[in-house]
């Protein structure tokens, strides 16, 4: 374990270096500099076959970015809990999504939580996600909103966990009785290495961390059922749903905004709007078949984001188009940044967004544009 | 059926651990969805801060915060006059007041259940002090007990066991017991 405190992660990571300190987790716990050294100590470690843990948040994701790439194009298995904030400049320490929706291309699966319960849950999943294909997984919860709110947990039992999850056991450990080179450099064409063996150019490596991305979907489905199978609870695998069966308006969102969406559905549901959330568990892989089925007999659809990709729209919105093109689901997709920088977002506001939406259905056609949520300039 | 409190107070006064005390405790009572959260962002000792309680019979989903509460936990007299504390409150709602005066003697406008009891002064006479001042958090989790009826004195001494070491438990929970039996609760009917 190596972190570098930063708001709202530092929690996190005092309580776990306690732990260590006070025998309950048995772990080493590396303090560093920063959080570039903070994911390399992880890299490290996992390269000579440790179970490896790190947290951090906004800008201390950023200074880990290039580490972010190194992680994943090694095929290490590690997990990190972002706990989601704002980036400078100008400073906010308070809570939206721009830091790790911003890495999404870095190799790194990504899941989003929606309440406490489903953070110590998934951080459990995420290591038999990872150990399974290789992939590091970036565990994404809302900073304060759920960091710093507290609410009934249950704490799975240690046995039940240790048959969930038995002892990492790496294909392949780096020790000095085994002396090899690791991610040297590679020429743009295939070589043989000493022994004769044709091998791997650096684009064949890239598509196999493609290929297991693909694979991942199946392996974080199946790892979310065993996961219901063993302590009962189902936070859903790529995605969730709530009240879609028969929805005409569905929102969708990452993290505890698809709970406010909850909220807002229940209001919606009681003014007689046939409302409905899915929510994006997973942003990495993105699961393109779950959200067609999910979204085919939608009439319109509302996507709420904490990010923005500058110049063009919410990241998710884009990937969610893309995703439903050519699949005969033409249902207009309102898109809406919300909540940056800790703004708070209430339910009520995105069922208000949500009657909008209806309203436009009557006759009028789609305008590609992002609106802003409750912000006001000038 | 939801209830929502807020917490009205000065950093350094225990105002976040009342709140979770308050969560503890309802979860115990039996109430399925709790939450507490302090006010988000950096605190300092000495400035008025707040913190909520969501206390529901389902589990909660929204963690956005408190626009108007149901109730209003006021554990420093000294910040009514800095902080809208009416305008958070809905109407007919209940505030409780950590103050000597009594309902009448504060001039309080408006439609609200208004329940006094001198925390401080409880605090003091059982000698419950951090750092020569009163302890007036956990006195004021009697006073919600008295004025809301929604969590039992038995629950509260529960939670203050599970946020606190025994010895420290039981001489809170006199003072919680205390603050109980001393609070005036004055109906909205009955102000003028």
């Amino acid at each position: 374990m190596a972190a570098y405190p930063i708001t709202p992660q530092a929690s996190l990571s005092e309580i776990l270096s306690r732990y260590v300190e006070g025998g309950e987790l048995k772990a080493e716990y590396v303090r560093v500099e920063g959080e570039h050294s903070a994911m390399t100590v992880c890299i490290s470690a996992s390269t000579v076959g440790a179970r490896v843990f790190t947290a951090t948040s906004s800008n201390g994701l950023l200074y880990m970015h290039e580490q972010l790439h190194w992680a994943a194009g090694s095929r290490l298995p590690i997990v990190m809990c972002c706990v989601n904030r704002g980036v400078g400049a100008p400073w906010s320490i308070f809570n939206d999504q721009q830091d790790s929706v911003s890495q999404r291309d870095t190799g790194w699966i990504q899941i989003y939580c929606r309440d406490n319960q489903e953070i110590i849950d998934t951080i459990i999943q995420a290591y038999r996600i990872a150990e399974q294909v290789y992939i590091p997984v970036m565990v994404c919860y809302d900073g304060f909103v759920l960091s710093h709110t507290m609410m009934p947990v249950h704490i799975p039992d240690h046995e039940q966990v240790r048959r969930f999850l038995p002892p990492y056991k790496p294909h392949t450990i780096l020790s000095p009785e085994d002396p090899r080179t690791i991610n040297s450099v590679l020429f743009p064409w295939r070589r043989e290495n000493p022994q004769g063996v044709l091998c791997d150019g650096y684009m064949e490596m890239r598509y196999k961390l493609q290929a297991a991305f693909e694979t991942a979907r199946t392996v974080i489905a199946d790892t979310n059922r065993a996961f219901a199978e063993s302590f009962g609870r189902d936070h859903g695998g790529l995605i969730w749903t709530y009240m879609t069966d028969d929805a005409e308006l569905v929102m969708t969102g990452m993290g505890s905004i698809a709970a406010e969406a909850v909220a807002a559905t229940d209001m919606l549901r009681a003014e007689g709007i046939k409302a409905g959330v899915v929510g994006i568990r997973v942003f990495r892989p993105f699961p393109k078949d779950d959200v067609v089925r999910a979204f085919s007999r939608a009439h319109a659809i509302l996507a709420f984001e904490k990010a923005i990709s500058y110049g063009y729209e919410g990241a998710l919105c884009s990937d969610l188009k893309a995703a439903l093109y050519g699949t005969g689901v033409n249902a207009p997709i309102h898109n809406y940044v919300a909540g940056l920088g800790g703004r708070d977002v209430k339910p009520r506001e995105l069922a208000e967004a949500g009657r909008n939406a209806v309203a436009l259905l009557e006759g009028q056609t789609m305008k590609n544009e992002t609106r802003w949520l409750n912000c006001y300039t000038g | 059926m939801m209830h929502e409190v807020i917490w009205h107070g000065r950093g350094g006064q225990g105002v976040v651990l009342a709140a979770q005390i308050l969560a503890e405790s309802a979860y115990i009572q039996g109430f399925r969805g709790v939450t507490s959260a302090p006010t988000f962002g950096p605190e300092r000792r000495g400035a008025p801060l707040t913190a909520s309680t969501r206390i529901s019979d389902e589990p909660i989903r929204t963690v956005s915060q408190i626009e108007r509460a149901d109730i209003a936990v006021v554990l420093d007299p000294t910040v009514m006059g800095i902080v809208d504390i009416f305008g958070r409150l809905k109407e007919g709602g209940v505030v409780i007041i950590n103050t000597p005066h009594t309902a009448d003697e504060l001039s309080i406008n408006g439609c609200f259940t208004v329940a006094t009891v001198d925390a401080s002064g409880i605090a003091r006479q059982q000698r419950l002090m951090v750092a020569g001042a009163p302890v007036v958090n956990t006195p004021m989790l009697g006073a919600f007990a008295r004025a809301t009826g929604l969590v039992a004195l038995n629950c509260f001494e529960k939670g203050l066991k599970k946020k606190m070491p025994a010895d420290r438990a039981v001489s809170n929970f006199a003072a919680v017991a205390a603050a109980y039996d001393r609070t005036v609760i004055t109906p909205k009917e009955e102000r003028d």
